[in-house]
């Protein structure tokens, strides 16, 4: 293993890949930090606090990808298609490339969707409860906003912002949540797919759990129908909150306490924030999310290695639900180093995308290409199935989806023919020094011998290979597509 | 619910596992296993169809009274007959072609059709209405599991949704279906066209068709391999205009597709399409116009364009198609001329072996008393045949397979004889 395989990995599970900008960032790295440029790495990463938050301010200009409106300006926080073309833009461009690859993965672990949120709200009003970005527009973050607030902060605090976010009030139901007819989505959610998972709780807890919740719901603030001003926001309602005493069948407190005592409906908020501490700590907690961040950041083919489920949920807890320092462990730990775990992960289609933008090239590209594509692949940003998420690994290849990709490969390779076909350039001499240019260009994609003989024929098939421009002109994007439209190139 | 659906995700792969079969072999498997044999195409109406005005009970006076903007007159309505209870039923008066298709017997109308505690969320609703359960609205469908049921190995293009997502009723954890709204869009694009694109289209065949020894890299190669397998026979259905005329929407470009593969010879056992707009808070409209007379008309003219090119191409006997919603509609109309999300609906079979006419009877609308056809204090119709009895009539007596294991029970009983 050579510290270049080992920053590739590293910025295909903790960022997006590598464009030829993050390259030359990890090449000075190399230079100045010597065996310790993947440790500078991975704090630059994590420390994304002390890089600028500004990349949006590029959205539109020459030299970054581009977006596409339909007959007005971009409107990201009131429009969701031009939300999912910021945070592709982000995702692309943001040098915090972390922040955005955590708040992907929280996306799918808080799974929310945008059709019924608008359904209740409106498009309009929808659109910004999903995306709507502090100081753009009035009222509290947008649910993706929080998700980047969130994204390597405190999960304890975390959930109880998750559970105040408006978007999650109307997507588990809590506005209908009533003392007199308590309803257990969100309560149930918590427990199943938000901490601990099946097992540690009973049915009667689930009750209980709606119980906890009842009176947390939204309220209107200004005129709706203009959303430069109006907007929903969370609001406890005590009138509407059960104040009895609640026993659940689990440890409430640090003193093994199960029950929650009765409280006035003006303190009836504490209820909640009791019951979110003590599944945030719950030990059940900390090795579930081990182990979603081992399928996250290790592997896919090994199931979770039982040392570093323990391990990451021991540091989970030692270090009082934070996060940062969770990850931290682990981009440090050996599995994440060992090369059997290269590759090993399944790219979801918007993983998938947005690398082989990064790795091909943007020029004259929208986002709004990738957007599109990215609904034949299974994946809307914004619109995952239902609350479990999206089906993970396997589940995203049938042959439609991996049609959608092999198309998106041509479509992108396409899009950048001049830049491919230039950059070509100096290996033009032998079909072999292309293919293994191009390979290298694509952040190492391992392919056997046999499927290397393949693309080096294809090279080779209009006759002798001579370079001449117009070889490098078709045949170079041809090549870039077969090696984006891959098998190999669907795991990262 | 995360349980089920992980471990299913765990345990199975929904991209198909016949990986190493050459592509002549998947023709002869297609050919085997659906062509020239029965196929269901399911016609799901998004958003939660107003039944009241597909089949309007048009001698009840409490229509009238409870829907003063939208009631359709009398006058106007297309006549059927009457149901078995001896109330007189109208169609809609812009489903002068579905009365085409009645009267040939070919049209089976089964009123109040849904089940208990009905959702009346969209979301529920149309996950329930896909598994066929409604205390599971998620992992697999009905008709992935049926689909399922069929030897392996299956072939990829068995079930085919004319849709942008796949929808849950065919979702499977053995057998992938690919989504393909539009058979012109499934194609091997390329950077290049002519020798070029060919060379490269050949390459990407043997770049997939390699033997590998990843387990995870086998797997996606094989869905891989599927696509461009798949392609050709597609791509023979994207040619195909019919032998009438199919209207200019989006629901007769996707029956159209439809069609097209079943003449083509594709294979396909199972087709789904969906056309939407019918969650009608407002301005429904009554005589002639309005947002409800339109998604009619739309119905209409689409499905009757298909019913007369089938028939044409002699394929009527082997097509049934299943029309539903996720829900019927509120009975009363609401402050702004439309209808809210009410419980039963209304389901419709067609095709050269169905046995037509009008099946369950019709509520009593009058919202008084221990009214038994009506639920929610009298608010919504209340179902009186299980979906899931309809289902079970077509597993058994259409696809000929045991609908209990499919189902999860048995619903054989009550289920209209529309075959």
């Amino acid at each position: 293993m050579t510290g270049n395989d080992l920053a590739g990995h590293l910025l295909r599970r903790a960022a997006f890949g590598s464009s030829s900008a993050d390259l030359l960032t990890y090449g000075d790295d190399l230079l100045t930090y010597g065996d310790h440029a993947v440790l500078v790495a991975i704090e630059r990463l994590l420390d994304f606090g002390r890089l600028p938050d500004d990349i949006d301010s590029k959205i539109g200009v020459d030299g970054y990808l581009g977006v596409t409106t339909r007959g007005g300006p971009f409107a990201p926080n009131t429009a969701i298609n031009d939300s999912r073309q910021r945070w592709l833009f982000r995702m692309v461009h943001s040098p915090r490339q972390l922040q955005e690859k955590m708040a992907l993965f929280w996306h799918n672990h808080f799974a929310t969707g945008y059709a019924k949120v608008a359904g209740f709200a409106g498009t309009a009003q929808g659109a910004r409860l999903m995306a709507g970005k502090p100081g753009e527009v009035p009222g509290p973050p947008g649910q993706y906003e929080l998700f980047r607030q969130y994204a390597l902060g405190n999960f304890r605090d975390f959930l109880v912002a998750v559970a105040r976010d408006p978007a999650m009030v109307i997507w588990l139901d809590g506005r209908t949540n009533t003392r007199v007819r308590p309803q257990e989505n969100f309560g149930r959610e918590l427990m199943e797919l938000f901490t601990t998972g099946v097992g540690p709780y009973t049915e009667a807890d689930v009750v209980t759990a709606a119980r906890v919740f009842t009176g947390w719901n939204l309220r209107n603030n200004g005129s709706l129908a203009d959303t430069a001003v109006g907007y929903y926001e969370f609001s406890f309602n005590a009138a509407q909150h059960d104040t009895a005493a609640k026993t659940f069948t689990f440890p409430v407190y640090p003193d093994g306490g199960k029950t929650i005592p009765a409280r006035t409906g003006a303190d009836g908020q504490q209820d909640g924030i009791d019951l979110i501490t003590a599944l945030a700590t719950h030990p059940e907690t900390a090795r579930r999310l081990a182990r979603k961040f081992w399928g996250y950041f290790i592997s896919e083919s090994a199931s979770p290695d039982a040392q570093f489920v323990e391990n990451v949920a021991r540091v989970y807890l030692l270090n009082s639900t934070d996060i940062r320092s969770t990850v931290r462990y682990i981009l440090r730990s050996p599995w994440f180093e060992n090369p059997d775990a290269y590759f090993a992960r399944y790219a979801w289609p918007v993983e998938y995308v947005v690398r082989a933008i990064k790795e091909t090239g943007w020029n004259g590209l929208s986002a709004d290409t990738a957007r599109s594509a990215l609904t034949s692949m299974g994946q809307t940003l914004f619109e995952p199935p239902d609350v479990a998420g999206w089906a993970l690994g396997s589940a995203w290849f049938g042959t439609g989806s991996m049609l959608a990709r092999m198309n998106f490969s041509a479509g992108l390779a396409t899009n950048q023919r001049l830049a491919l076909a230039r950059d070509a350039q100096p290996y033009r001499a032998s079909a072999d020094r292309v293919v293994d240019w191009l390979l290298a260009r694509y952040s190492s994609v391992q392919f056997d011998t046999a499927q290397r003989a393949e693309l080096v024929r294809y090279l080779r098939a209009g006759g002798d290979w001579t370079g001449s421009d117009t070889q490098l002109s078709q045949r170079v994007p041809g090549l870039a597509r077969l090696v984006i439209g891959s098998g190999e190139y669907q795991f990262i | 619910m995360q349980f089920t659906r992980r471990s299913f995700i765990r345990h199975g792969v929904s991209a198909f596992t016949v990986s190493m079969a050459a592509p002549a072999f998947l023709t002869d498997l297609a050919r085997a296993q659906g062509a020239a044999s029965r196929n269901l195409v399911v016609l799901y109406l998004s958003g939660g169809n107003d039944a009241l005005s597909t089949v309007v009970p048009y001698t009840d006076a409490f229509y009238y009274s409870r829907r003063p903007n939208i009631a359709i007159p009398a006058g106007m309505v297309v006549q059927v007959g009457s149901d078995t209870s001896g109330k007189a039923i109208g169609l809609h008066p812009r489903l002068t072609g579905l009365r085409q298709i009645f009267d040939a017997g070919h049209l089976a109308i089964v009123q109040r059709t849904g089940y208990a505690n009905s959702s009346r969320s969209h979301f529920v609703g149309y996950d329930i209405w896909g598994t066929g359960d409604p205390s599971r609205p998620s992992g697999e469908g009905w008709l992935g599991r049926y689909l399922a049921t069929l030897p392996a190995p299956v072939d990829p293009l068995v079930g085919w949704a004319a849709a942008q997502e796949l929808p849950r009723a065919l979702l499977s954890r053995r057998v992938g279906v690919p989504a393909i709204q539009d058979a012109r869009t499934y194609s091997f694009a390329s950077p290049n066209s002519g020798q070029v694109a060919a060379d490269e289209r050949a390459a990407a065949l043997r770049v997939v068709s390699a033997p590998v020894t990843r387990p995870s890299l086998a797997l996606v190669n094989a869905s891989a391999l599927g696509a461009l397998a798949t392609l050709d026979r597609v791509a023979s259905v994207a040619s195909y205009t019919g032998t009438v005329t199919y209207p200019n929407n989006g629901l007769s470009g996707a029956l159209r597709t439809v069609a097209g593969a079943m003449v083509r010879r594709t294979g396909t056992r199972v087709f789904w399409v969906q056309t939407g707009g019918f969650d009608t808070h407002a301005a429904q409209g009554n005589t002639g116009g309005g947002a409800y007379a339109t998604l009619m008309g739309t119905l209409n003219d689409s499905v009757l364009a298909f019913y007369n090119d089938l028939r044409r191409q002699g394929l009527l006997n082997d097509t049934l198609v299943l029309v539903y919603s996720e829900f019927g509609r509120r009975i009363s109309e609401n402050g702004s001329a439309g209808t809210d999300h009410g419980a039963a609906g209304v389901m419709m079979a067609l095709g050269g072996a169905v046995r037509g006419g009008l099946y369950g009877t019709a509520a009593s609308l009058d919202p008084a008393g221990q009214n038994p056809t009506l639920e929610n204090n009298g608010g919504d119709v209340t179902f009186q045949t299980d979906f899931r009895a309809v289902y079970a009539r077509i597993l058994e007596n259409w696809l000929g397979t045991s609908s209990v294991p499919i189902l999860g029970g048995d619903f054989r009983a009550g289920a209209p004889a529309i075959f």
